[in-house]
């Protein structure tokens, strides 16, 4: 809906400043982003380019048709419908934005269409791919999570649609304010998704703080918006670029305080460094699965409408606008490490990991030619997968109330869930930036780019501050593969075992599964049964792990190969008081009941990992990273 | 007589910086939303008068589409304050410390 909105009212915004370009041809037949819009001078009818806003349709027309499916289905009665459909709405979106991939117009060019609001151009349909898949893998990943917290509903999925619709919306937008209607569709369902867990108060100041912090932001952009209206007559990027290559601007401090206003706008939206204080609180308080799609698709929409601002609008000023991006560009990569280091909370961790992520993209934003906006773009595809997967592994540790969230949760993870402990580790080492990962390749690119335009500083700090980022990711790998749980053989029968010096708590290892008295049950009983002693259960590996397809050729995580014991070992010995100390008791709910990984969560986490390595290891993925970055 | 348009562009920047301001120091968070308010029609103000300045009437466009968003806005805000502190004495943002660290 939405999107015909704005076709209606960008329609009306052409004619009303129609005036100023008389070329008077049809829009969206002659003409092209080079030579700058067409408009359909004094003419009252506007066509309409619907295939240009296809994904921007499909999913805002999927989100109210949902919520009219829910009006009109009795309450609970398919409770894995309203996933199921946000799903298959994500789908219908990713193959029309692969069909408009291949169908750009100006012959690959691009065009701007619908009265100069609306960009139909590459860079926009891959952002279109992205959010679809973003919103595919949380629709899938969100399910889990709220049936455990009793939130299931059809309000998230909704929210998650629609604030995908303002995502898109962003990177196609050929003008100011659509970019700001983007910018504010996609916000405003985010603050929502950040308070969404009623009876979490964290998560009802998480959205709080987002909600006033990022409606500050918004405002501070929007007066930049009016500026740079003020400096050139226009909001639209095309017109607004033609006006500063062809005139001197009489008025060029009210230009530069409308870019420095654009820039601190958008650079709080990705969580630049002097604007990302928002981060560690909104990721930390926010529901875990929202966490990760808002870090995956907030960011990348928000990259978008930095890089159609910089790049497509304010081109000409690049001699203004690549100092500022390059001292945010630092502090974003040097704060953002360090940092992380300090935080001992696993969200909060991941929140300073994607403000430094955020650096790197700032590398490429700032090198400002098409390759560095083409390995921004990479890194931004390839982030999406790893932060969405790192975030369901996260949310897989957490358990019920995510109750279980500092760094020392993950202790001696390989020995009770050693697929889930994989997967978290490929996921870190491709943050680190890890050959035969795609963040590997994501971080080659971007300081390829800023070699290429002799930025030889900044590219050093960028390597400097990935080493720095490495101690923070291994050290969560090196608690994973600790021994800080004892493990017995899987031969021995369970029994209780003497602590070690950390004072942790004995934890036998029903491992195979013949040993296992009790029948497979599902595994979330056996968080119930803790408390009464004794907690046996294993499943045979569920069908999201047992995919064939595999496209990656990595031998260290043989998902579909092992048979997945998920959960099984002995109650905490009563007697000992597990209230002793923060690290203790830490250990105590690691040492508990192991972490319960669904189905549904464990097939993002597959798909995500499958990505991560794919996107490393195989020449095929190689030459898509290369087409990719040299797309513009 | 007519008033330069100058002085409306001075007046539009004093309210944004008094809204900026209040939300950097009020701690009541109505208050701190009116803050915002404020900003946002501040922007109002600036784009009415490029628009006049300009002779060109999309900026008055413009001013419609930020009075919707700043609806939609107040809409989600009040939600979000009203189930944060339906439980609390006062709106204030002292509470809001759970998070931190």
């Amino acid at each position: 809906m939405s999107g015909v909105v704005l076709a209606t009212v960008s329609g009306l915004v052409a004619q009303t400043s129609g005036g100023s370009n008389p070329s008077g041809c049809a829009i969206g037949k002659a003409g092209d982003s080079v030579s700058g819009l067409c408009r359909a001078a004094n003419s009252l009818h506007i066509s309409v380019a619907y295939s240009a806003i296809l994904p921007v349709l499909i999913l805002s027309i999927g989100g109210l048709v949902l919520l009219a499916v829910s009006a009109v289905l009795p309450k609970r009665i398919y409770p894995g419908l309203y996933p199921v459909l946000s799903t298959v709405v994500g789908g219908v979106s990713l193959v029309a934005s692969v069909w408009q991939w291949y169908n750009v117009p100006g012959h690959g060019q691009g065009m701007v269409e619908i009265g100069g609001q609306i960009f139909f151009d590459h860079f926009a349909v891959l952002f279109a791919i992205l959010v679809s898949v973003a919103v595919i893998l949380s629709s899938i990943a969100s399910d889990s999570y709220l049936r455990r917290e009793g939130l299931d509903g059809v309000e998230a999925y909704v929210l998650i649609l629609m604030s995908g619709t303002g995502a898109v919306l962003m990177a196609e937008s050929a003008s100011l304010i659509s970019l700001f209607l983007g910018l504010e569709i996609m916000s405003i369902a985010l603050y929502v998704m950040a308070a969404y867990h009623r009876r979490r108060a964290e998560s009802g100041e998480a959205g709080l703080k987002y909600f006033l912090l990022g409606s500050f932001s918004s405002a501070i952009f929007l007066y930049g918006i009016a500026l740079v209206y003020g400096a050139t007559g226009s909001t639209e990027l095309v017109l607004i670029a033609n006006h500063l290559a062809t005139n001197v601007l009489s008025n060029g401090g009210v230009l530069l305080a409308g870019m420095a206003l654009l820039i601190v706008g958008l650079g709080f939206k990705v969580a630049a460094v002097p604007f990302h204080l928002w981060t560690p609180d909104v990721y930390q308080g926010s529901p875990t699965p929202f966490t990760g799609y808002m870090a995956a698709v907030a960011k990348a929409a928000g990259f978008a409408g930095l890089l159609r601002v910089l790049d497509q609008g304010l081109l000409t000023q690049q001699t203004d606008w690549r100092p500022v991006i390059w001292v945010i560009t630092v502090l974003t990569l040097v704060i953002g490490s360090v940092l992380a280091i300090a935080s001992r909370d696993l969200k909060r961790m991941l929140a300073y990991s994607s403000v430094s992520q955020a650096g790197y993209v700032l590398v490429g934003v700032q090198a400002a030619t098409g390759t560095g906006k083409s390995a921004a773009l990479f890194y931004l595809f390839t982030y999406t997968f790893i932060v969405i997967g790192s975030f369901a592994v996260v949310d897989a540790i957490q358990g019920q109330g995510e109750s279980r969230s500092t760094i020392w949760a993950v202790r001696g993870l390989s020995r009770r869930q050693p697929l889930l402990a994989a997967a978290m580790l490929v996921l870190l080492l491709a943050q680190a930036g890890v050959p035969f990962t795609s963040g590997f390749l994501g971080k080659f690119y971007v300081i390829q780019a800023a070699v290429g335009q002799g930025q030889y500083y900044l590219a050093v700090i960028a390597m400097l501050t990935a080493a720095v980022a490495a101690f923070f990711y291994l050290r969560v790998a090196l608690l994973m593969y600790s021994s800080g749980v004892p493990a017995v053989a899987a031969t021995t029968p369970p029994a209780p075992e003497p602590s070690g010096s950390t004072g942790d708590l004995p934890y036998g290892d029903a491992g195979e599964p013949t040993d296992v008295g009790v029948p497979a049950e599902r595994v979330g009983a056996a968080s119930a049964m803790t408390t009464t002693g004794l907690a046996a259960g294993a499943v045979p590996s569920e069908g999201g792990l047992a995919t064939p397809a595999r496209a990656g050729g990595a031998s260290a995580l043989d998902v579909e190969a092992e048979e997945d014991v998920f959960a099984a070992g002995l109650a905490p010995v009563p007697g000992l008081d597990p209230e002793t100390a923060d690290r203790a008791s830490a250990l105590d709910a690691a040492a508990g009941d192991p972490p319960y990984v669904s189905s549904t969560n464990a097939m993002v986490i597959f798909i995500s990992v499958a990505f991560t390595i794919a996107a490393g290891v195989s020449s095929f993925a190689v030459d898509f990273a290369k087409a990719a970055t040299t797309l513009f | 007589m007519s008033v330069p348009s100058a002085w409306y562009l001075v007046l539009a920047a004093v309210l944004f910086g008094l809204g900026a301001t209040g939300l950097l120091i009020r701690r009541n968070v109505l208050v701190m939303f009116m803050c915002i308010e404020l900003m946002l029609n501040a922007v109002n103000l600036t784009f009415v008068t490029f628009s006049r300045d300009l002779n060109d009437i999309g900026g008055q466009v413009n001013v419609f589409f930020v009075l919707v968003v700043a609806a939609a806005e107040v809409v989600v805000g009040l939600a979000i304050i009203v189930a944060m502190f339906r439980r609390r004495a006062a709106a204030t943002a002292d509470d809001i410390h759970i998070l931190k660290g």
